[in-house]
């Protein structure tokens, strides 16, 4: 397999493996690297990817659990992975800060939830997979993916309704 | 009834119900400018989603054409290595057996190869002649045995 049929298959999906990882690693440096580490592996391993029956599902699992172990050596070296992705973004309109506002409430929301929920979310409400998609990428159940994804929702909303009414944070 | 309809479908959603067509409504009914004010708050979460999925990662791979060295091929060369060693070296024995068709010039040969090994034999033989001057030393020393003797007749009456 040439670099340019790899690449022709991995680049549908390259993003949504890097918003996984983001996802779960939250720093955007950390996730770059995952990425990386991912699709790397997977070139290394092209002779057995016409064995897979699908490769971006396949992807999606590893990316999953390598951050998943990547979050669990981080804890066991008792570091923290501080959220830092400094932008300025020269935002001028009242509006648009606050729309920025809102959104970052979200993502600390996101980022609040547990990992099982956030990978369910992050697969249905962004990457828009279907559930048995879903079930098959993290080796869960229909059930265990909905009921993750509605629990993921309700606090979701429940965390954004007390901050809309009463700005609690 | 539009709003009906959205309501549902929220209850629905937060139900993990729902599918992706309908999903797709609920997003384009919150990126209006303007929602229902007792659904506001659902507005930063569509919104967070289609932000999120523009999101791309622009990372440049590394991808080396592994070079696979394989070991099979090398196992192939050394065993030709070896079959061309012996092919040649058979080949160099057969060539040189030194034998001779005419029984005359075997004959000379022979007796050439014999009169130098001779010649070699003699002149080792002839080193060893001296030996034969050592036993000429040895015999003379024999006399110390008469001095023995009559040193034995002086000291023995003093016993």
């Amino acid at each position: 397999m040439t670099q340019t049929e790899f690449l022709n298959i991995v680049m549908p999906f390259k993003d949504k493996v890097f918003r996984l990882a983001k996802r779960l690693l939250v720093s955007t440096e950390e996730a770059e690297d995952a990425t990386q580490e991912v699709l790397i592996k997977l070139w290394n391993n092209q002779s057995k990817i016409q064995e897979y029956k699908n490769v971006e599902a396949f992807s999606m699992t590893m990316t999953k659990n390598f951050c998943l172990d990547k979050l669990k050596s981080k804890q066991a070296q008792n570091l923290k992975i501080v959220h830092s992705n400094y932008q300025d973004n020269n935002v001028s309109l009242q509006k648009e800060v606050e729309l920025k506002d809102s959104l970052d409430w979200v993502r600390k929301i996101m980022e609040e939830l547990p990992e099982q929920q956030k990978m369910v979310i992050q697969l249905r409400d962004i990457e828009q997979y279907e559930l048995d998609e879903i079930c098959d990428m993290l080796d869960m159940n229909n059930t265990a993916v909905r009921v993750a994804l509605s629990r993921a929702r309700k606090t979701i909303r429940e965390k954004l309704t007390n901050t809309h009414s009463y700005g609690i944070k | 009834m539009v709003l009906n309809n959205i309501e549902k479908l929220l209850e629905k959603y937060e139900n993990g119900e729902t599918t992706l067509k309908e999903e797709q409504q609920l997003k384009s009914y919150f990126s209006q400018e303007t929602v229902e004010p007792h659904l506001e708050m659902y507005k930063p979460m569509f919104a967070y989603f289609s932000v999120n999925q523009q999101e791309q990662f622009t990372k440049d791979l590394p991808l080396k054409t592994k070079r696979k060295f394989n070991y099979k091929w090398m196992s192939v060369a050394a065993v030709a290595v070896l079959m061309i060693g012996f092919y040649f070296k058979s080949n160099t024995t057969k060539d040189d057996l030194g034998t001779y068709d005419d029984p005359q010039e075997a004959y000379n040969e022979v007796v050439k190869s014999l009169a130098m090994i001779s010649t070699q034999f003699n002149k080792g033989t002839s080193t060893v002649s001296y030996l034969n001057e050592m036993n000429k030393g040895t015999a003379t020393l024999g006399y110390l045995n008469e001095i023995e003797n009559t040193t034995n007749i002086i000291f023995k009456p003093n016993k």
